[in-house]
């Protein structure tokens, strides 16, 4: 019964992590936008990745299967999201164009290539010379 | 192993290769380059899934280390990939005419 039970559970969860790995691949394909390619990889692939390695676990039963596996759904949810931020900074400095569905653009004037540094929001509230427009806008 | 987890594990392999297909499309086809860094970064990915399948599906523990050892390569591949971006941004906002966009991974 036990058994049973388990192989479900396996089954499961091969057939929805390699279904989630088809679908990241099909969001890359499809999506317009290098943003929006990086956005449907990260997420599809990191949750199909962690099923797979919860099947592993599941299905092989060990106790040091189980550690390793545990280790790898840790390492691909703490890398995958540190990795896509790098490729989204990378992607909005090189100035790829967006689609043109995105409309705003928040970082816009306020990041300093040379020196490296963003400035933060609050700069250009200040430099506004209406604040009460900034406001409303807000 | 019951039938119904070799049909899956058939059936998983069916949709990895699929998946990695349409990923080297994407790699081949890529009009900039970073698109091109995403679509390595997820055939890496699908990589790691395809050494679990293979895990799951001869009940050895060393494609699992594989996947592990994966994992670790294609994260510092991507980090040093979006650096390399960084640095063409960094070369091409010096440029006084650089040079087209699908041109600038040289």
């Amino acid at each position: 019964m036990i058994d049973l039970v388990i192989d479900l559970v396996v089954v499961a969860l091969v057939l929805g992590g390699t279904g989630f790995a088809l679908v990241a691949a099909i969001g890359v394909w499809r999506l317009p936008d290098a943003m929006m390619r990086m956005h449907a990889s990260s997420k599809a692939g990191t949750l199909g990745g962690s099923m797979l390695f919860l099947a592993v676990a599941f299905g092989l039963g060990d106790l040091s299967v189980a550690v390793r596996a545990v280790a790898g759904i840790a390492f691909l949810l703490l890398t995958a999201p540190v990795a896509s931020h790098l490729i989204g900074r990378a992607t909005y400095l090189l100035g790829v164009p967006r689609h043109p569905s995105q409309t705003r653009d928040d970082l816009d004037g306020r990041y300093d290539l040379a020196r490296r540094i963003c400035r933060a929001p609050e700069a250009r509230r200040d430099a506004a010379p209406e604040p009460a427009e900034g406001d409303a806008g807000r | 192993m019951t039938g119904a987890l070799e049909i899956a594990i058939i059936a998983g392999w069916v949709m990895l290769g699929l998946a990695f297909a349409i990923g080297f499309a994407r790699l081949v086809r890529g009009p900039h380059l970073p698109d091109r860094i995403v679509a390595l970064d997820m055939l890496a990915l699908i990589a790691i899934c395809a050494a679990g399948l293979q895990a799951l599906a001869t009940g050895s523990t060393a494609f699992l280390d594989l996947a592990l050892v994966m994992a670790l390569v294609s994260f510092l591949s991507t980090v040093a990939f979006a650096r390399y971006v960084e640095w063409v941004a960094f070369r091409r906002r010096g440029q006084a005419n650089p040079p087209p966009l699908e041109q600038a991974d040289d």
